[in-house]
C-alpha cells in the first residue's frame, strides 16, 4: 500500500479529468472502503477532495463522505464513546483489538469529516454549503438512530445536539447572508425534534453572541436569526406533533420533544432571548409585521411580549403603527390595560400615516379601535377633526379610505354630529378653534370646530374624492361605509377605473393649441423654455 | 240617439201645429214649464216648455187608431189576407212583381172579354196621351242641323218630340183661327209643311253666317290698312313727348328697381370631401410642378414641348414615319425641302425629350396619385401638340419665324445652367406633396427623420391632407394610427439627448388637429400611454418603494393632453388619470438632486395648468411646494412644521436648494429654465449652481403665488397654506433672498395673511319634509262632458247601451202602463155604457109593463063603470 503514490494518482487524474470520472472513482473508492478493511486508507482520499477548490469535486466528496459514514454509521463499525485527545490516545489505542482500532480510525475519520463540512456550511458556494448542509442533517440523522455514545441511563434520550448546535452555529453566522441556506435549512425545520433542538440552539447562540457584543448591531447577523426564526412555526395542537426524525424507543412519550408545550416554552424564549437586544429598525419592522401572525400565537404567555411592544409603540412613525397590531392582541386577547392607549394613537396620526407602506393594516386596526360605542365623546370628534386636518396633504387613494372612516365615525356617534351640523343663529364667520398641536385629544377643543376641511375635498381634483367629501352635505344614512375593501386600492386601480371606460364621445379642447408650452393659462411657459 | 227624439219631436211639433192654436200656447193652463237645474248659457232646451194636454190627447188618439182597434178584433177569427201575385214572396224583385201582375191582368181580360176581338185598339200611353198619335210627327226632326238646335228647346221641338200635341194643336189652331176648313188637314200635309219650313229656316240662317263673315273679312282688311299707319305714328307722337319727362322719372324708378342688384345665389358651399378633394388636386398640382422643376424644365416650357400622343399610340415607343407628315410648304414660291427637313429634325428631338421626360415623370410619378389625374395631364398636353400639327399644315411664311423661336427657347436653357441647376436642387429639397399614410411607426420615422422641425410639419400637415377620411374608405383608419406613432414619436423626440422640443412644439398643432378630427382615437392613444405609465410606476413601487421623477416625454405628454383635453372636466377618460399620475408622481417620487427638483416643478407647473380654470384642490401640490421650500432651509433644527413624503425633515438630500454661497444672490437674474435641465444639468461652478436654484425657488414661489390665488375661496385656506406661512416667515427669512424673491415672498405672506376668514358653521341641507302618504288619485281621461263614461271605447259603448236600454225600458213600462190604464178605461165605458143601455131596457120594458098594466086596470075600471 503506497497512499501517497495512490493519492497522487487520483489527484492527477482528477486534476485530467471531468467530475464524472471522478465520481465514478469516488464512488468505487467508497465501495472498496466498505468492503473490505483494508482499504479504510482511501478515506484520506475522499477526505482530501473534500478540500479541493474546485466546485464540483467538493459536492462528489461530500455526497460520498455522506454514502461512507452513513453506512458506517448504520454498521455500527464507529466507534462508541468520547474520543480521546492527544496524549491518552496512544496508550488508548495500545489496549485495543484490531477491529476496535480500525472502528477508532474511522470514528477520527468521521470527526474530521463533520468538522470539514461544518466549515463548508462557510463556504461561498451554495450548492457547497447546500450538499453540506444536507449531509450533516444526514449524519445527525443516523447519529440519532444509532447513538456515538453509551447511553444506558433512561433518561437520556439520544439526540445528536452537538452537530446541530454546530450547524446552527454556521448558520448564523455574522459575516454572510444566509437566507438562502436557511430557507433551504426549512424542510428539516418541520421534524419536531429537529426544530425543537435548533430552537434550543439559536436561543444558546444569541445569548453567546449578542452578550459578548453587548447589545451593538449586528445586522447581518440578526437578519440570519431572524430569517431562521421566521422560519419555525409551531402546529396548533398536539396532535400534530408527528414528524419525528428519530423515534425514541422508550418512553416516547415523556420526551419533551413530544410535548406542545414545552415547543411554546422553547420558541417564547427563543424570540424573547432575540428581542432584548437592541434591534435595528427595519428589523423592528420585520418582526412587527410578523408578530401577531406567526409569534403571538405560538407562545405560551403572549403577555411577555408586552416590553417588547410598548418598546416598540414608543419609538414613534411606522414602527408605533404596526406596534399596533401586536399591542391589539394583547389588548384583545390577553386582557391587557394599556394606559393612554387612545392619546397614543391619537398622537400617532401624522401627515406620514397616509404615505406609509402599512396605511391599510393601520386604518383597519384604528377602525377596529374606534368601533367601541363607550369611547367618549370628545375623543372621537379629535379623532375625526385630526384625521379631517391631515387629510388636506392625503393622496386621493387615502382619501378614499378616510373621507368614509370620518363618516363611520360620525355615524356610529351621533352626536358628533355637530362637526358637520352646527346651526347658529348669527351668521359670522368663525376662526377654527381646533388646536393641532395639542397632544390630549380631551385639550383639542375639537367638538367646538366643524369639519371645514371636507368641505375644502369637496372642490378636490379627483371626482371620487369630491363625492365623497360631498356626503357631509346631506344627513349620512344609518349604515357604514364598508372600508375594508378600500384599504388595498392602489393609485393604479384608480387610473384604469377612467381609462377602462368607454364613452361614447370625448370632450376635447376646443382652444386651438398651437405651441407646446402656451395654454392652460401659459404657467409652463412662464418659467421652462424649450432648449 | 239621436233619432229617438227627432222623431218624437218632429211628432210632437206635428201635434203642436196640427192641434195647438195659438190659445193653447198661450194658455197658461196648458202649458207646463220643466224647471231646470242650471242655467246654462248658449244652450238651447227644447224641452222647457211642455204641453202635457196635447201630448196626451195625441197619444189617446193614437191609442184609440191601433190598440182600441186591436182590442175591438180581439176574440174575431176573420182576417184579411192580400192574395196579390207574389206579395209574400220575399224572393222576387218589386219589378218583376209588377211586370208580373200586370202580364196576369192582360191575359185575364183577354181571356175572356176580347178572345174574338180582331181590332187591335189597345192604346198606349204616355201621360194620357196616345202614343200612337205621337210617333206619327217623329220625323219632323232635322238630325243635320243638330249642332245648331243644341241646347234650345222649342215648344214646337218639344211639342214634337213629345207629344206636346196639345200645344201644337192649340198654335195650330191660333193660326189657322179662321180657316175652319183646313183644320182636317192630312197627317201627310202637316209633315210636309214642317219640312219645308225647317228647311227654310236652315237655310236663313246659312245666308246669315256667311254675310257676317264677309263682314269681318272686310273689317278685317280695313284694320290692316290703318294699323301701319298707326304703328308709325305712336312712337313719334308730340303727346307723347310732352310726357316724356313724367314716363322718364317713372321708368328711371323701375329701371333701377329692375337693375337693382338683387341678392345674387352665392356659390354653393362646398362639401369637406370636396374641399378635400380640391386640397388635394392642389397638392397634386404642385406636386407634378415640383417633379417637374426638378426635371430641370421651364413650367411653360414644359407644358408646351409636350409632344403629340395618337390616339392609335400604343406606347411602344413606335414612331409612325415622318414622311408621312411631310407636307407641301413654299417659301417665297419656292419648295420649302430643307427648312421642311431641318424642322422635322428639331420636332423629332423634341418629341424624344418630351416622351423621355414624361416617361420618367411617371416612373417618378407617386404611387399614390390615381390614374384620372395622370390621364387629365396626358390630355392637356396633347393639345399643344395637335395645335403644332396644325400650324405645320397651314400655308404660312412664318413658319421659319416660329423655328426660330423654338431654336431660341431650347438654347435658353443652356445658357442659365446654373439656375437650372439650383432650381433643381431646391425641388429636390423641397418636400413632396403627397405622401402616403405611415403603417407603422418605423414608416413615420423614416418619413420624419432628417427634416427641419418646420417640414416634419409640413410632412404631417401634407400627409394629413392626402389622406384625409373622405378621400377612401381606409383613409380614416391610418389617420388614426398615425396619431398614436406621432405621440409615440413625440416621445421618442422627448427622449433623445438633447431632447428635440421644437420639433415637439412644431408638431403641436397637427397634433391637435389630428385630435379634433378623431377624438375617440386620440383618446385610446393617450390612454394606453398613461396606462402603461401607471403600470410601471404601480410595479416600480411594489418592488421598491419609490419611483425615479417621470422622464421628459412623460411631461410632453402630461402637458400634450392638456394642450388636446379639457382640463377642467370633473371627469374626464384622460385627463383625470393624468392629474392621478401627476398627483403619484408628486408623492412617491423621493427628490434627489437639483434635476428631481426640477422635474417635480415641472409637474407642479402641469399642475397648476391642469386646475388653473377649474380651481380644484390638488393637495400633492401644496405637499410638494411646501417641501420644496423647505431644501431650500438653511437651518433644519426648530420646523415648526411638518414635512410630508417624499421630503424628509432632515437628511442627505434635504439642503438642495441651500446657497452655497450668499453673495450669488447679487448676481441672479430670473430667466426661464429649459425643459432638459430635468434630465441634464450643465452646472460647472458653485455659482451657477446657486444660481439654478434660485430660479427654482423663484418658479416655487410664484407657483406658491398663483395657487394662494386659487385656493383662496376653500373653507380651510390658511390650513393648508399653514406650513408654507411658518416656512416663509420664520425660515426664509427675507435677508438672504435676492430682490424679486423677497417681493414674491412679501406677496405671498400677504396673500395668506390677508385671506378673510369666511367660514360658517357647517349645516346640513335642509332636508325637504317627508309628505304624509295620500291616496293617490285616479285619473281618468275626461273626453266629453256631460256624457257617460268609461275608461275605453268598449266600456263607453257598453255604458251608453245599458243606458239607452235604461231609458228605453222605462218608456217601454210606462206606455204599457199607459196602455192598460187606457184599455181599463175603454173597458170601463164599455161595461157602463152596456149597464146603463140595460137599465134603460129595463127601464123601458118597465115602463110599456106599467102602461100596459095601466091600460089593462082603465079597461077593467072602465068596464067596471
Amino acid at each position: 500500500m503506497a497512499p501517497s503514490k495512490r493519492r497522487n494518482v487520483i489527484l492527477r487524474i482528477t486534476a485530467e479529468q471531468s467530475g464524472k470520472r471522478a465520481k465514478i472513482d469516488l464512488n468505487t473508492k467508497v465501495k472498496d472502503v466498505l468492503q473490505d478493511k483494508k482499504n479504510a486508507n482511501d478515506v484520506f482520499d475522499i477526505l482530501e477532495l473534500l478540500e479541493s477548490e474546485k466546485e464540483k469535486d467538493v459536492v462528489n466528496a461530500v455526497n460520498a463522505c455522506s454514502k461512507l459514514f452513513s453506512t458506517l454509521l448504520e454498521k455500527k463499525d464507529l466507534f462508541l464513546g468520547k474520543l480521546p485527545t492527544g496524549e491518552e490516545e496512544e496508550a488508548f489505542i495500545g489496549g485495543l483489538s484490531a477491529e476496535e482500532k480500525y472502528r477508532l480510525f474511522m470514528r477520527q475519520r468521521y470527526s474530521s469529516c463533520v468538522e470539514m463540512l461544518l466549515e463548508h456550511l462557510d463556504h461561498e458556494l451554495y450548492s457547497v454549503k447546500e450538499s453540506a448542509l444536507c449531509c450533516l442533517m444526514k449524519f445527525a440523522e443516523g447519529e440519532g438512530r444509532h447513538p456515538l455514545e453509551d447511553l444506558d441511563w433512561s433518561e437520556h434520550y439520544s439526540f445528536p445536539r452537538e452537530l446541530l448546535q454546530g450547524v446552527v452555529d454556521r448558520l448564523l453566522s455574522r459575516t454572510t447572508e444566509n437566507s438562502m441556506l436557511i430557507s433551504r435549512f426549512q424542510e428539516f425545520l418541520e421534524m419536531e425534534d429537529v426544530r425543537y433542538y435548533v430552537m434550543s440552539s439559536i436561543r444558546e447562540n444569541v445569548g453567546k453572541v449578542l452578550a459578548k457584543n453587548k447589545g451593538a448591531l449586528i445586522p447581518v447577523y440578526q437578519n440570519n436569526v431572524f430569517s431562521l426564526m421566521s422560519n419555525i412555526s409551531i402546529p396548533s395542537q398536539e396532535s400534530g406533533l408527528t414528524n419525528f426524525m428519530i423515534k425514541q424507543e422508550a418512553k416516547h412519550d415523556d420526551w419533551k420533544v413530544a410535548k406542545l408545550n414545552e415547543h411554546k416554552r422553547a420558541f417564547e424564549k427563543m424570540w424573547l432571548g432575540f428581542l432584548k437586544y437592541k434591534l435595528p429598525s427595519n428589523m423592528y419592522k420585520k418582526i412587527l409585521v410578523i408578530l401577531h401572525d406567526s409569534i403571538l400565537p405560538h407562545m405560551s404567555k403572549p403577555t411577555l411580549m408586552i416590553d417588547f411592544l410598548t418598546a416598540a409603540y414608543d419609538v414613534g412613525g411606522a414602527i408605533s403603527l404596526l406596534a399596533l397590531n401586536g399591542l391589539f392582541v394583547l389588548i384583545h386577547q390577553h386582557n391587557l390595560d394599556y394606559p393612554d392607549f387612545y392619546k397614543k394613537l391619537y398622537n400617532l396620526l401624522e401627515p406620514s400615516v397616509f404615505h406609509v407602506k402599512y396605511r391599510a393594516r393601520f386604518f383597519h386596526l384604528a377602525n377596529l379601535f374606534l368601533s367601541s360605542s363607550h369611547l367618549p365623546l370628545y375623543l372621537v370628534a379629535a379623532f375625526a377633526k385630526r384625521l379631517a386636518r391631515l387629510a388636506l396633504t392625503a393622496p386621493p387613494t387615502a382619501l378614499l379610505i378616510v373621507l368614509p372612516f370620518i363618516c363611520n365615525l360620525i355615524r356610529r356617534h351621533p352626536s358628533c354630529r355637530v362637526l358637520v351640523h352646527k346651526p347658529s343663529t348669527q351668521d359670522e364667520s368663525v376662526e377654527d378653534p381646533y388646536l393641532m398641536e395639542e397632544e390630549d385629544p380631551a385639550q383639542c377643543r375639537a367638538l367646538e370646530s366643524s369639519l371645514w376641511e371636507i368641505k375644502t375635498l369637496q372642490s378636490h381634483y379627483h371626482p371620487d374624492v369630491a363625492k365623497a367629501a360631498g356626503s357631509i352635505n346631506t344627513p349620512l344614512s344609518g349604515l357604514e361605509d364598508d372600508i375594508s375593501e378600500l384599504l388595498e386600492k392602489t393609485t393604479y386601480e384608480l387610473m384604469e377605473r377612467d381609462l377602462k371606460q368607454t364613452r361614447k364621445t370625448v370632450p376635447l379642447e376646443f382652444e386651438t393649441a398651437t405651441q407646446l408650452l402656451k395654454g392652460g393659462g401659459d404657467v409652463l411657459g412662464q418659467h421652462f423654455c424649450l432648449g | 240617439m239621436g233619432k229617438v227624439p227627432k222623431k218624437k219631436r218632429s211628432v210632437a211639433d206635428k201635434v203642436r201645429k196640427a192641434k195647438t192654436s195659438f190659445e193653447i200656447k198661450n194658455n197658461p193652463f196648458e202649458v207646463k214649464i220643466n224647471r231646470k237645474k242650471f242655467d246654462v248659457l248658449g244652450r238651447k232646451s227644447k224641452h222647457d216648455v211642455g204641453l202635457p194636454g196635447v201630448s196626451r190627447s195625441k197619444a189617446n188618439n193614437k191609442r184609440k187608431e191601433t190598440l182600441l182597434k186591436e182590442y175591438k178584433q180581439k176574440g174575431r177569427s176573420s182576417k184579411f189576407i192580400d192574395k196579390r201575385f207574389g206579395e209574400y214572396d220575399t224572393q222576387m224583385a218589386p219589378e218583376d212583381k209588377i211586370l208580373k201582375r200586370f202580364a196576369l191582368e192582360r191575359q185575364r181580360v183577354h181571356d175572356k172579354k176580347d178572345l174574338y176581338n180582331l181590332n187591335e185598339d189597345e192604346e198606349l200611353t204616355h201621360y194620357g196621351q196616345s202614343l200612337a198619335e205621337m210617333e206619327k210627327f217623329n220625323d219632323a226632326v232635322d238630325s243635320d242641323d243638330e249642332s245648331e238646335e243644341k241646347g234650345l228647346l222649342s215648344a214646337e221641338l218639344t211639342a214634337s218630340h213629345f207629344g206636346g200635341g196639345g200645344l201644337l194643336r192649340k198654335k195650330t189652331g191660333g193660326q189657322q183661327d179662321g180657316e175652319e176648313t183646313h183644320r182636317a188637314k192630312s197627317r201627310q200635309e202637316l209633315i210636309d209643311e214642317l219640312i219645308q219650313k225647317s228647311k227654310q229656316e236652315k237655310r236663313e240662317r246659312q245666308v246669315r253666317k256667311e254675310e257676317s263673315q264677309e263682314l269681318t273679312e272686310k273689317l278685317d282688311q280695313e284694320w290692316k290698312s290703318i294699323q301701319a299707319l298707326l304703328v308709325k305714328k305712336t312712337p313719334k307722337c308730340d303727346r307723347a313727348e310732352e310726357e316724356k319727362p313724367k314716363l322718364e322719372q317713372y321708368d328711371m324708378m323701375v329701371r333701377e328697381l329692375v337693375f337693382d342688384m338683387k341678392a345674387q345665389p352665392s356659390e354653393k358651399l362646398k362639401t369637406p370631401e370636396e374641399l378635400a378633394r380640391e386640397e388635394r388636386e392642389k397638392l397634386q398640382k404642385l406636386e407634378s410642378d415640383r417633379l417637374r422643376r426638378m426635371m430641370g424644365e421651364e413650367v411653360e416650357e414644359s407644358s408646351q414641348s409636350q409632344s403629340h400622343i395618337s390616339a392609335d399610340d400604343l406606347h411602344d415607343g413606335f414612331i409612325l414615319d415622318k414622311d408621312d407628315e411631310k407636307t407641301l410648304s413654299y417659301q417665297d414660291g419656292k419648295w420649302n425641302i430643307e427648312e421642311e427637313a431641318d424642322k422635322d429634325k428639331t420636332e423629332e428631338d423634341d418629341e424624344e425629350e418630351g416622351h423621355s421626360g414624361e416617361e420618367e415623370e411617371e416612373e417618378e410619378e407617386d404611387d399614390n396619385a390615381d390614374e384620372e389625374g395622370r390621364r387629365r395631364r396626358r390630355r392637356g398636353s396633347r393639345r399643344p401638340a395637335m395645335m403644332k400639327k396644325m400650324v405645320t399644315l397651314t400655308w404660312s411664311p412664318s413658319k421659319k419665324a416660329t423655328t426660330e423661336e423654338r431654336k431660341e427657347t431650347s438654347a435658353q436653357p443652356s445658357l442659365s445652367k446654373e439656375e437650372i441647376k439650383a432650381q433643381q436642387e431646391a425641388a429636390k429639397a423641397e418636400l413632396p406633396y403627397t405622401f402616403t399614410a405611415p403603417e407603422s411607426y418605423s414608416d413615420l420615422k423614416d418619413l420624419l427623420q432628417g427634416h427641419t422641425p418646420d417640414n416634419q410639419r409640413l410632412i404631417v400637415a401634407r400627409t394629413q391632407k392626402s389622406n384625409h377620411a373622405s378621400l377612401a374608405v381606409g383613409n380614416k383608419l391610418k389617420l388614426q394610427k398615425m396619431f398614436g406613432f406621432l405621440l409615440e414619436y413625440i416621445g421618442e423626440l422627448a427622449t433623445r439627448s438633447p431632447p428635440e422640443l421644437v420639433a415637439v412644439d412644431k408638431l403641436i398643432p397637427e397634433l391637435y388637429s389630428m385630435c379634433q378630427m378623431f377624438p375617440e382615437a386620440a383618446c385610446k392613444a393617450m390612454q394606453s400611454i398613461f396606462e402603461d405609465a401607471g403600470h410601471t410606476m404601480e410595479e416600480v413601487l411594489e418592488v421598491k418603494g419609490h419611483v425615479p421623477f417621470p422622464a421628459l416625454d412623460m411631461l410632453v405628454y402630461l402637458k400634450v393632453t392638456g394642450l388636446l383635453f379639457p382640463t377642467s372636466d370633473f371627469r374626464h377618460p384622460v385627463t383625470t388619470p393624468a392629474l392621478l399620475y401627476i398627483s403619484q408622481a408628486l408623492t412617491k417620487c423621493p427628490v434627489r438632486s437639483l434635476q428631481d427638483v426640477t422635474s417635480g416643478l415641472v409637474l407642479c407647473c402641469l399642475g397648476v395648468e391642469y386646475v388653473t380654470f377649474s380651481k380644484r384642490f390638488l393637495p400633492e401640490l401644496i405637499n410638494f411646494l411646501a417641501g420644496t421650500l423647505h431644501l431650500a432651509v438653511k437651518d433644519k433644527t426648530s420646523l415648526g412644521y411638518t414635512v410630508v413624503p417624499p421630503f424628509r425633515p432632515t437628511g442627505k438630500c434635504s439642503d438642495l436648494l441651500v446657497l452655497s454661497d450668499s453673495e450669488s444672490c447679487a448676481s441672479w437674474t430670473k430667466k426661464s429654465l429649459p425643459l432638459s435641465a430635468t434630465r441634464h444639468l450643465e452646472l460647472r461652478s458653485e455659482r451657477d449652481r446657486d444660481h439654478h436654484r434660485l430660479t427654482c425657488v423663484s418658479t416655487c414661489l410664484d407657483l406658491v403665488k398663483r395657487c394662494c390665488l386659487l385656493y383662496k375661496d376653500l373653507p380651510s385656506f390658511t390650513c393648508i397654506f399653514r406650513p408654507i406661512r411658518t416656512l416663509l416667515s420664520e425660515h426664509l427669512s427675507a435677508q438672504t433672498l435676492p430682490e424679486l424673491l423677497q417681493e414674491l415672498r412679501g406677496e405671498i405672506l400677504e396673500s395668506i395673511g390677508g385671506a378673510a376668514v369666511t367660514r360658517c358653521r357647517l349645516v346640513l341641507e335642509k332636508k325637504k319634509p317627508i309628505p304624509l302618504k295620500l291616496l293617490t288619485p285616479k285619473i281618468v281621461e275626461v273626453l266629453d262632458y256631460g256624457k257617460k263614461r268609461g275608461c275605453n271605447r268598449e266600456e263607453r259603448e257598453k255604458e251608453r247601451l245599458k243606458h239607452k236600454y235604461k231609458k228605453e225600458f222605462k218608456g217601454a213600462l210606462r206606455e204599457i202602463r199607459k196602455d192598460t190604464r187606457f184599455l181599463a178605461r175603454e173597458k170601463l165605458t164599455e161595461v157602463m155604457d152596456r149597464d146603463s143601455e140595460r137599465k134603460r131596457k129595463v127601464r123601458e120594458l118597465f115602463g110599456s109593463l106599467a102602461t100596459q098594466e095601466g091600460e089593462w086596470k082603465a079597461l077593467k075600471r072602465m068596464k067596471s063603470k
